[in-house]
This record gives C-alpha cells, structure tokens and sequence, in this order.
C-alpha cells in the first residue's frame, strides 16, 4: 500500500535531476543547432526583454490562444475530425473551456467523448495543453533570471520555443509511445461499434434490432502524455485517467503518477542550476517533499486504511455524544446563542432519531468487509492505494487529472486535495508552482530578515517596500477568488440549485470547484451538475450551469495572472537592485533553519485561512452525524 | 511595574562600569511606566480616535470601525431589536474592541511621551540666557541668546553659559556638558583642531573663549534633533512602510475571510433547518455581525498592528538615551544593516593617542641628550604626541630645569612645522642646532642629504619597533642621527572581545589610522580587527567607503573633524562627535553627544534590535491566530454543527466565554508587550542562523502556544468571576 507512493517519489526524483539539468541546458541556450533550427530561432527571438515587455509577450501569447481556442471550438460542427457528428457547444461553456485550457488549469465542464470532436480535441485541446504548461515555464526562467541579476529577462518568444521544441514535446513523444506501448489508443476513427455477447444488452432500436455497444476511442496516448506531464489534467475522457483507455493498467498508472510531479521537480534542479545554488533549491525541495509526503500519507491514511465511516454504525453515535440534550438529561453545556434552542433542537431530534435516520442505521448493519478501506469510486486495477494517492499527488501539483472519484473519498482524505489546492504550491503547477511559493518565500524572507536584525534580503537583493506590495498582491488573489465566490455561491440558488448532496459535503463541492478553479488545478469534486452541454440543450433552466462557467471562467483568469504577472514584476523589481554580499549577518536561505520557516509561512499564511472554510466542509461532514450528506 | 535596566540587554561586556551607572541613572529618571508619562499617554490616545488620525494605521482603524459597528449592534440590542445573542455578550465584545483601540493608542502615545520627555529634558537647556556680544570693534555688548545670528562673536567666561552652538576661535576651556550628555566629568574643548565644537546650553567651567555662532537660536543642530524626537516630523522608516503594507495585506486577507464566513455559516444554518425540519433557521454566531467582527479583530495582525508606531519611535528613543541623536529614524534602522564599520583607532581602539613610551639613543648620543633633543623638538608640536614626549623627558627630570634649558633655548628659534611633504616637525635654534623629528625614512633622507650617515644597526631598530606595532621616530641633530623616540599605542582592555562579537554580528571592522602599514597592520593584529587603513588621509577613507559601497555594501564611520566631512557624508551611517566640529556635525547623520568613539557598536546593534523587534512581534502576532482559529470557530458553529465540539481543543465554557476569551486575550497582549516593544527585543551577537533558530523558537512557536495558554486562563477567571452565564 505504501510502496506505490514511495516508488512514485523515488522514481521522480531520480528521473527529475537529469531532466531538470537539461531544462537549465536548453533555457540557457548552450546547444549548437542544426541551420533550419537556427533560421527558425532567429525569426523567433525578438531581443532582449525588461520585465514588462515579457509580460506583454506573455499576455499577447495568451490573448492569442484564446482567441484560436475560442475559434476552434465554436466552429466545431464546420471543421474537420468529426466522425461522430458532434455538435455545437453553448457559449458559456466555450468561455469556461478556452478559458480553463488557457491557463493551464484544465477544469472541465464538458465531457469530452461527448463533447468534443477529434479536431477540437487535437487542435484545441492538445495544443492548448502543450501550450499552457511551457508558457508557466517560461514565466520562472524570466523570474530566475531577474532573481540571479541578469541584465534582461530574456526573450519570451524564444523561450517558449525553447521550451516546446526542445522540452516539452519530445518528452510528451517519448511519454506517448510508452503510453500506447501500455495500452492507450491512438487514432482517428470514429467509435467502435461492436455486438455485445448477449444480445440487446444496450438495449433495441425502433425496429426491434439490438443495438450495437459503440466505444468511444480517438486520439487518447497523445492527450494524457501531454496532460500527465505538462500539470494539464484535462483528460480525453469524463472519467479521465479512471478511463481504461486513458490509463490501461497499474504500469501505465505509474507512469503518469510520475509524470503528474516530474517536471515540476525537475523546475526544482533548473531553478539550482540556473541560480547555481543547488543547495538552496534542495531546502525548497525538503519543504515541498516534506508537504507532499504528510498529504499522501493523510489521504492514503484515512482513506485506504479506515472503513467507510457511512458503512460503520456511526450515526447513532454521533448523536448519542454530540448532543448531549437530545437525552434531556445532560446540560446543555456547549451553550447555544439564543436560550431555549437547544432545548429546540433537543425537542425535535429523538423524534428526527426515529423518522429519518433508519437509512444510514441500515447502511451500518451491511455485512460489508471493509479491511481494504474505502473502496468506493476507486479503480481497483490500481491497487487500493493508487486513488487517495493520485488525488494527494494531482493536487500537490496543479495537474487535476484524477483516476477516482475526489467526491468518494472520505472526508478527512477529501481535505488532502483541498489543501494541496489552498497551498497551490507542494509541487505545484509546471513553473507556476515555483512561482507561487517565491512568494511565500519572499513572505518568510521578509520576517525571517527581519528578525536576524537586518532589512530582509534574498539571493543578494533586498527586499523592500515595493517587493512586498506585490507579493502582498499575489497572497491576496488567492483567498479572494476562493472565498469570496465560494461564499457567494452557497447563499445563493445557483450552486444549491446544483449540488448533489445536501448539507456539508455538498458545501465542500462548490468550496472544491471553485478551489480548483483558482489554484488553476482543475480536477473536480464531482456531484456539480455544472455542465451546460450542447448550444441546443441551452436554456433558461441552464442558468445556474452558466454562472457555474462564468464564475468559474473568471476565477481561472485572475487565479493565472495575478500570482505570474505579480512576481515576474519581483524578480524585475530585484533584478535592477544592487547585490549584497553576503556576511555572517545574513538571513542564510540554504539551511533547515529557513526551511522551517518556509514551511511556517506556508502553514500559517496559506492555510489558516482556510481553515474555517474547511471546518465547515470535511470537518463537520466527518464529525457530523449525517456522512456523505445523509440521505 | 516599572523595570529596571539591569536586564537592559543592550549592556556591552567590557563597557565602562560609569557608563552603566548613568544610564542607570537615566532610566529611573524615566522609568518605563512614570506616572506622569502614563498620563499624559492616555489623553493622547483619547485624540487619537479621530477617525483622520487612526486611519493612518489601518489595521488599528479597521479595529476601531468593527467597533463602531459592533455598538451600534449593541444599542439596536439594547432597544430591542438585538438578534439571538445576549446583551451583556455584545456589551462585553463591544468593550474589549474599544480596549483593544485604546491598548494601541496608548502604547504609540507612551512612546511618543518618552520621546517628548527626553526632548524636554534637552530643550531645557535652550533656555534664555545672557550673551556677550564681540564686536568687531573689540567692544563687549550685552545680548541675549534669542537674539543671536549665525557668524555673531561671543565671549564666554568661567562660570556662564554657552548661549548657542558654535566653535571656538579662541582660546580653551573645560566645559561642562552634563546638560546635554548627563555624564558629569567636564570635558576639553580648544580653538583650532576637531575639539573646537561647543553646543549651546553647556556651561563653560573654566578660562575664557570667544566662540563664533555657527546656528541662529531655534535653528541649530539640536532643536532640528529635537522636533525630530518629538514624533512631530516622524517619517515611517523604509522598512516600516514595507512592514505595514504586509500588514495591511493581511488584514485585507482575513476581511475576506471573515466576510465570506458569513454566507457559509447560514448556509449551515439552513441546510440544518431542512435536516432537522425546523420552521425557522438555527441561529448560530456564525451570522452575528458582532461576533464575526471580535474574529477579525482576532485575526487581524493587531498586536504589531498596534506596536509598529511605539518600536519604531522607541528605537529613536533607545538612542537617545544611549547619548545618541539621530536626525532621522531611518538612520537608526540603516544601521542594522551596517556590514563594514570604520573606527578610528585613536581613541576607539587604543586609550587615548600614542604616547611616547622610551627614548632609544644611537650613536654617540646618551638617553639623557636624546631626550632633551627629541623635547626641544616637539616645544611647538601641539599635537598629543608630541606632548608626551615633552613630559617623557620631562618625568625624570622634574620639569623645572627642562623648562629652564626650554627657555634658553628657545630664545630666537625658529619652529618647523609638520607637512604632509617633509613629514617632519623640529626646531632650528639660534645657536645653529637645527633638530628634526620625523618618520624614519624622512629623517634618513634629511640626514643624508646634509652628509650624514646612518648608524650602525639603527635601520633594524626601527623596524623591529615598528613591526612591533609600536611607531618609531628618528630624532637627528645637524647630520647626526641622535636616536629614536618610541610611540606605543595601549589597545583597549577588552577591545578583542568586542571585534570579535561585530564578527560573529557579520560586520567588518576597518581600523583608520595615520600610522605608517607596517604599524598599522601591527596593532590592527593585536586588536583584531578585519582590516586598515593606513596613512589615512580624508580623501583615502572617501575612497575606502566609496569601494566597500560600490560592493553592495553598508558603511558606518564615526568622525569629528571639518576633514572628515565628505566622509560622513558618504557613508551610509554617520555619527559626528558632539565635540566635533559643526561640519562633521551637519555632514553625519548621527550626533553622538558622549562623543565616544566606541559609540558605533551600540548604534549598530540598536538598528538591529529595531528591526528585529518588528520581526518577532508580527511572527508571535500571526503565529497566535492558530489558538484564536480554535477558540472561535467551533464556538461559531455551536448552535448549528455542535458535533464540531472537538475542535475545542482548549475545552472553553461556552461560545460567548470562547469568543470573549479570544478578544480579550487579543486585547491585553497589546499592553503586555509594550515593554518589549519599548526596550526592543534582546540581540545576541550569535550569527543570524542562530538568532533566527531563537527568535523563531520564542516568538514563532511562543506565539502559536501562548494564546492557547492564556486564552484558556482568561475563559477560567471569566466563569470564576461569574461574569457570564
């Protein structure tokens, strides 16, 4: 049980360091090239770029692909690769879709096999994957070399590029042909259709005849290589990597667990390498390694090694300890604002006891064996572990893709995902992950510097008053754009109107989506009915669905932006100061003492804030008497 | 609870056991908490409230407009259209918000009102008093100081008081500074030279002196020095402002987490109406204003919030009461970040100058020749070596014939005067001797250009002298070399010790001295400092400080000489010697009044202590939201999800008590940690892991245990006290 994430961290690791010594290699631009590739940098590169024209490269890259993005998709009926017809898509759905591929967060609120059609799949939503991940990418090596003094930031065209070309889509290649080795198709027919074993399993058409079982296949090893290594998520199918062509076998589910942290630990020996302080990256790394570790063993502990709480005779008990009124006897100590309520809630729950609770009462009599966990949602090709262990893992990254349903784990291991997504940066997102926890990091410099008695340095640079404006900025988008609309959505009909299960789990469902949405991940709690679907089915009564995609959309838009733009405007900010040498006085950056810190900071200031949102979704639903919001 | 200084951590080992005494001395003057202080503090904190004015420390203004609030919720309570939630409870959240206001007032105004005392203190000296006008015509005109303008002439005799601040053109006095350095001994203050500063307020002792004015009344060096102190031209210091825009994030941060609890918690209260099939919603605390602002004002970084204003004054403060005046805050904070120190070595690094300590005879010459040559050569040198060697000789002899033979042969003698070029002083006299005294090799030169030869061995003396730290001098007569006069420097007992803690602070310490290298790399050696400037010349310490700049590097130096103006002026932290001339004094951006050249380490370690008490009281104020997150949220949810019971981790009365609790254990933090952000948090020169692993240790994870601690005391005594239900 624990030896899949082991070998997952293990086996990481060990291919992370020469890959990341070839990222640094490649963004360096040590290599000789051949003439044509030469002829092709040359038309790219642009010269030399201050932190502000990269990031108006940056926007109008982005501007561009959302442009193209949205064109591709809502001319999807004209356009080619359309074997199975599919049809137009409704314009807030397309919004949400360019919008989430965009910004590499790939939260999906269409279902792919029935959405999408080949073209839009290869040449909207492959290309957008590749895209996306590398232009995080190319924002962290304009940031380190701002961080290192560089006199430019270098050139954001020839660094995507770069990073296309020479990275990402060989590896994605390399990935890909693995991927069909294991099992994934690759192809552009149109779905099987095949005669069941016993006929009229699918039922019979108007005539009577049995219906033939279609499968939808298409183009799948090259979209999962691109979503398992670029953080993407965004998969082929609804089902995503729990899909047997998206992820065939255990060999092919360790190969994209892998391929979920890969590249954002290999950012991490770049990010040494370019700055040449390897010791420093490994502190950063410790940290990271020591928070993914604590959430994968929290997940697989309390999913895979406890029974299902609903199958255990569980609620009952909560009652007869929580509300000690209920039995009239106890005081009620734990007082209630207004007098008398208690004995309110007292008078109505033993008749509440009787009427509605034999549900779960059943539920807990079950003959279930449930020695292996919480099998429910799972793909138990994987083993029992691999679900609570790719949800731990997708969301220390921003990847997204899940192999099991987030919304059947538990709700203790449902926190795992929530918190990998409120930190936004355990591995995090490829380049964005860095990125985000430099602010972090620039927050602990701060104080940490100031309590050696200095103003705070970091890397040689001081930080000062204009460096914590921006990061200021950038910690603020992300509680903003979590529990603002979160907040919003729960008082109003949109998200009740939507949520499938009552009470804190359904609570925990929009806190999740949105969540998702701002830490760019993209993997979802499921149990929304937040999908608009086809132009035709479009209605009125799709309302909510659309504030879903809008709301969604927006939060994707400034949950990306906001925390790149902020620190790149750091590091251009830190570039231009004068380098401190470095004393006995100095705040040491490369010690365990700084890890501490960097992980104090993490913790208290990324996720206290949560904490009341996250009370009130997994904890009360763990605590609660009514698992999995009742019946 | 006033405490006393002998805790003071700034106490240096090896510091003058008189310096500790007076500062002592000065403490209980203005103890911490003096009651006249106190109250004066209080009414300022009332003004305070002024919306126009706590708006400028937004983290204490969001505080006072949740009070505001909160009240006008109580009142509405009060007639009758309150919510579910008691009173008494709205009254009790109501008045420790406004406590919590006031704390912060309070600790800004008490700081403000030391530093006005101590200004007071100074401005006493400003007082009226008689001056004595010279005119140009020699005539003697009775003024007053008001009256007097910058160039005015003003004669000062024994037992009056020096009307301005100025220089000496004439003549020398003992002069007694007490008023303004509180140290009693009188201090030496001459015409001519780097000791020809007088500061207005001083009263003359002894002799008499005609002092040039330098500033108009109201205008000088120190009534500037003053207002500064006084807060009324206080600017926030750079690292202040980024603090404070850190902890306006923070509040903003916890403002949206505070207001995106409210439509959660009712959406708690109504899926928990459906699921129990109530009529009406449950009501918790979750959606009562009140209680919802006591959580932000818990969570909002209010006790630094409430503490930046007083450290950043008191740092201001702490140096002035080190004798230390600082024309801004900002130079006291820069001087945290100080890597390389300047110090002269006379008088920082060895007692006093050097003295001339032995006579060494060659050739033909006795000791007893040398000696009467080598003083008749130094008759005119007024420097303090040359004096020492007039009293060496003179110490056996008993003066009086020296002062005879002095006489007679000074009868007609024309004086030679030190320059940068000969590098020699001495004497002809009018019997044709002619004596020179001189820097080895000068001397050398000299002697051979007039025939003369070097004795036997003479060469090796002077420099196994000279490597020795010690400086040697030849002394010749005519083309005879007579012999060598040893000027030995006597470091400072306990000076090794004190480099030795700047090296583990991480600063460099950089000796300034005129000596020749080999000298100098000699003592500095001894003493141990990092490095030296030898044969230092004003513009080889510009250059000094202009390179280690260049590097990325911090600069303090400490000066008092007109020559070494560009040189403070250059550096990033410059403290003048109040006995310094008035263009060190302008150039600097420090005053020392003591004029102690050891003056640097403490104002270094000052900056530091600012900075660092800033550090630690945000992290203990951020730290402490975990304990308040555990008090107040299950306390919310009481009413709606009582099963979240335990989170209650500390097992409070009830949720009232919990959320009273956590408001009032958020409140009087404020004035429990005045002390310390008044006296400023102790430093230890350990090296910054070190002192991080410290301070993260007492301030990181006392802040995170502490409020549990206390929260918990407070949730006892409010239910022992019966002060709820």
């Amino acid at each position: 049980m624990w030896i899949l994430p082991a070998i997952i961290l293990i086996g990481t690791v060990v291919l992370a360091v020469p890959l990341g010594l070839y990222m640094a290699w490649v963004f360096e631009g040590r290599y000789r090239l051949p003439t044509v590739l030469r002829w092709i940098e040359n038309r790219v590169d642009t010269g030399p770029q201050n932190w502000k024209q990269y990031c108006w490269a940056f926007m109008l890259l982005n501007l561009g692909t959302f442009i193209v993005g949205y064109l591709v998709l809502a001319l999807q009926p004209w356009l080619p690769l359309n074997p199975d017809q599919k049809g137009m898509l409704a314009p807030s759905m397309i919004f949400h879709t360019v919008i989430s591929f965009m910004t590499n967060t790939n939260q999906q609120h269409y279902s792919g096999e029935v959405h999408l059609s080949y073209f839009s799949q290869l040449f909207f939503i492959c290309w957008k994957q590749v895209l996306s991940p590398v232009i995080g990418l190319a924002a962290l090596v304009a940031i380190i070399r701002g961080l290192r003094g560089d006199k430019d930031m270098g050139n954001f065209y020839l660094d995507m590029w770069r990073g296309v070309a020479y990275f990402f889509v060989p590896l994605c290649l390399i990935v890909g042909v693995l991927l069909i080795a294991g099992g994934s198709p690759m192809t552009l027919h149109g779905k099987a259709q095949l005669a069941t074993v016993e006929p009229g399993a699918m039922g019979s058409d108007d005539s009577g005849a049995a219906k033939l079982q279609e499968i939808a296949r298409g183009p799948v090893a090259a979209i999962v290589a691109v979503k398992q290594f670029g953080t993407n998520g965004g998969g082929y199918f609804g089902a995503n990597s729990a899909h047997p062509f998206e992820n065939p076998n255990d060999w092919t589910n360790l190969l994209t667990c892998i391929g979920i942290i890969l590249v954002p630990v290999a950012t991490l020996v770049m990010f040494g390498k370019m700055l040449s302080n390897f010791r420093h990256a490994a502190v950063i790394f410790g940290v990271m390694l020591v928070l993914s570790v604590a959430t994968i063993i929290w997940a697989v502990q309390w999913d895979t090694n406890q029974p299902n709480p609903a199958l255990v005779a569980r609620s009952e008990v909560a009652y007869a300890q929580d509300l000690p009124q209920a039995g009239g006897a106890a005081k009620p100590v734990w007082m209630v604002a207004r007098a008398g309520q208690s004995a309110d809630i007292a008078a109505r729950d033993p008749a509440k006891q009787g009427a509605d609770q034999p549900a779960t009462t059943v539920y807990a009599g079950l003959p279930v064996d449930q020695s292996l966990g919480n099998l429910e949602g799972k793909e138990l090709r994987f083993g029992t572990s691999a679900g609570a262990t790719w949800a731990a893992l997708t969301t220390n990254t921003s990847n997204g893709s899940v192999n099991c349903m987030h919304d059947s784990l538990t709700p203790l291991a449902g926190i795992t995902p929530l918190v990998g997504m409120w930190l936004n940066c355990i591995w995090g997102g490829v380049g964005v992950g860095l990125i985000n926890l430099l602010i972090y990091l620039i927050i602990g410099v701060f104080l940490a510097g100031l309590m050696v008695g200095r103003t705070p340095e970091y890397l040689g640079k001081k930080v000062e008053a204009h460096e914590m404006k921006l990061a200021s900025l950038a910690m603020l988008a992300h509680p903003l754009l979590i529990l603002i609309p979160t907040g919003l959505f729960v008082a109003s009909s949109w998200a009740l109107s939507t949520q499938n299960n009552p009470a804190a789990h359904g609570f925990t469902e929009i806190l999740y989506e949105f969540t998702s949405a701002s830490a760019n991940n993209g993997s979802g709690y499921e149990g929304l009915a937040d999908t608009v679907g086809a132009a035709a089915d479009d209605n009125d009564a799709k309302l909510p669905q659309r504030a879903w995609d809008i709301a969604c959309g927006l939060v994707m838009l400034c949950g990306r932006f906001i925390p790149i733009i902020a620190p790149i405007a750091i590091a251009g900010s830190l570039m231009a100061k004068k380098h401190t040498p470095f004393t006995v006085g100095t705040l040491r950056t490369d010690t365990a003492t700084f890890g501490f810190v960097l992980l104090g900071t993490i913790l208290l200031v990324g996720a206290l804030l949560f904490l009341p949102a996250a009370v009130l979704g997994p904890v009360a639903e763990h605590l609660g008497p009514i698992p999995f919001g009742g019946g | 609870m006033s405490l006393s200084v002998e805790e003071e951590p700034l106490s240096i080992p090896g510091r003058a056991s008189d310096d500790l005494k007076s500062e002592r001395r000065e403490s209980r003057r203005h103890g911490l908490f003096a009651p006249h202080l106190m109250r004066a503090a209080l009414k300022q904190a009332f003004i305070m409230l002024r919306p126009d004015i706590q708006w400028k420390n937004p983290v204490m203004f969001v505080v006072e407009v949740g009070t505001i609030l909160t009240l006008v919720f109580t009142v509405a309570s009060l007639f009758g259209h309150g919510g579910a939630v008691s009173v008494t409870y709205l009254i009790g959240v109501d008045v420790w918000l406004f406590l919590t206001v006031m704390f912060a007032n309070f600790a800004t105004a008490l700081a403000e009102a030391r530093g006005k005392a101590q200004a007071d203190s100074l401005r006493k000296t400003r007082r009226e008093t008689p001056a004595f006008l010279l005119r140009d015509d020699g005539e003697i005109e009775e003024s007053n100081s008001t009256a007097l303008l910058a160039g005015d002439r003003v004669v000062v005799e024994a037992g009056q008081i020096i009307p301005g601040d100025g220089e000496i053109v004439d003549g020398v006095a003992s002069v007694d500074e007490s008023a303004i350095t509180g140290e009693s001994a009188p201090v030496i203050r001459e015409a001519g030279g780097d000791r020809s500063g007088v500061t207005g307020g001083t009263r003359v002792l002894s002799d008499r002196i005609i002092v040039r004015i330098t500033a108009e009344a109201g205008k000088s060096f120190l009534d500037r020095m003053i207002a500064l102190v006084e807060g009324a031209i206080r600017q926030r210091t750079p690292n202040e402002i980024a603090l404070s825009l850190v902890l306006s994030a923070f509040t903003l941060i916890f403002l949206i987490v505070t207001v995106a609890l409210w439509p959660m918690a009712l959406n708690a209260e109504l899926y928990m109406k459906d699921y129990l099939g109530l009529a009406e919603p449950v009501k918790s605390l979750g959606t009562d204003i009140p209680t919802l602002v006591a959580l932000l004002v818990c969570l909002i970084p209010t006790t630094i919030g409430a503490l930046l204003a007083a450290i950043g004054i008191a740092g201001m403060d702490r140096a002035l009461r080190a004798n230390i005046l600082a024309k801004s805050g900002k130079a006291v904070e820069v001087a945290g970040d100080v890597d390389t120190l300047l110090l002269d070595k006379t008088g920082t690094i060895t007692i006093g100058n050097r003295r001339a300590t032995q006579f060494v005879p060659m050739g033909q010459f006795s000791g007893a020749e040398l000696g009467q040559l080598a003083s008749l050569a130094s008759m005119s040198d007024q420097t303090p070596e040359g004096k020492s060697i007039v009293e060496l000789y003179a110490k056996p002899q008993g003066g009086v014939l020296d002062r005879r033979v002095a006489d007679e042969a000074m009868h007609g003698a024309q004086f030679i005067e030190f320059t940068a070029q000969t590098r020699m002083s001495g004497i002809d006299l009018a019997n044709g001797q002619k004596i020179r005294k001189g820097a080895p090799d000068s001397v050398i030169k000299y002697v051979q250009q007039l025939g003369g030869i070097m004795p036997e061995g003479a060469q090796a003396q002077v420099d196994a002298v000279a490597s020795q730290g010690a400086t040697p001098l030849l002394v010749c007569e005519g083309n005879r070399i007579a012999g060598m006069v040893v000027l030995s420097d006597i470091l400072k007992p306990g000076i090794r010790e004190r480099f030795e803690r700047l090296r583990r602070m991480g600063l460099r310490t950089v000796m300034v001295t005129g000596d020749n290298p080999l000298t100098a790399k000699a003592i500095a050696e001894q003493a141990g400092v990092d490095d030296f400037i030898a044969q230092a010349t004003p513009e080889a310490k510009l250059a000094y400080i202009r390179k280690e700049q260049a590097s990325g590097k911090l600069v303090a130096m400490m000066g008092d000489g007109t020559n070494d103006a560009p040189a403070l002026a250059q550096a990033d932290v410059g403290v003048a010697m109040n006995s310094g001339t008035q263009a060190a004094k302008e150039a600097g951006n420090m005053v020392d009044l003591d004029s102690d050249p050891t003056k640097l380490i403490e104002v270094v370690e000052i900056g530091k202590q600012l900075l660092m008490t800033r550090g630690a009281l945000t992290t203990f104020s951020v730290a402490n939201d975990l304990a308040k997150y555990f008090a107040i949220i299950p306390a919310l949810f009481a009413a709606t999800l009582p099963w979240l019971k335990p989170f209650d981790v500390m097992h409070l009365h009830s949720a009232t008590s919990a959320i009273l609790s956590a408001v009032i254990f958020n409140a009087i933090i404020i004035p429990m940690l005045i002390p310390i952000a008044l006296r400023g948090v102790a430093y230890r020169p350990v090296g910054a892991d070190a002192l991080l692993r410290r301070n993260l240790l007492i301030w990181g994870l006392g802040g995170v245990l502490v409020p549990f601690i206390g929260i918990k005391l407070i949730d006892v005594i409010l239910v022992h006290l019966h002060l709820l239900s």
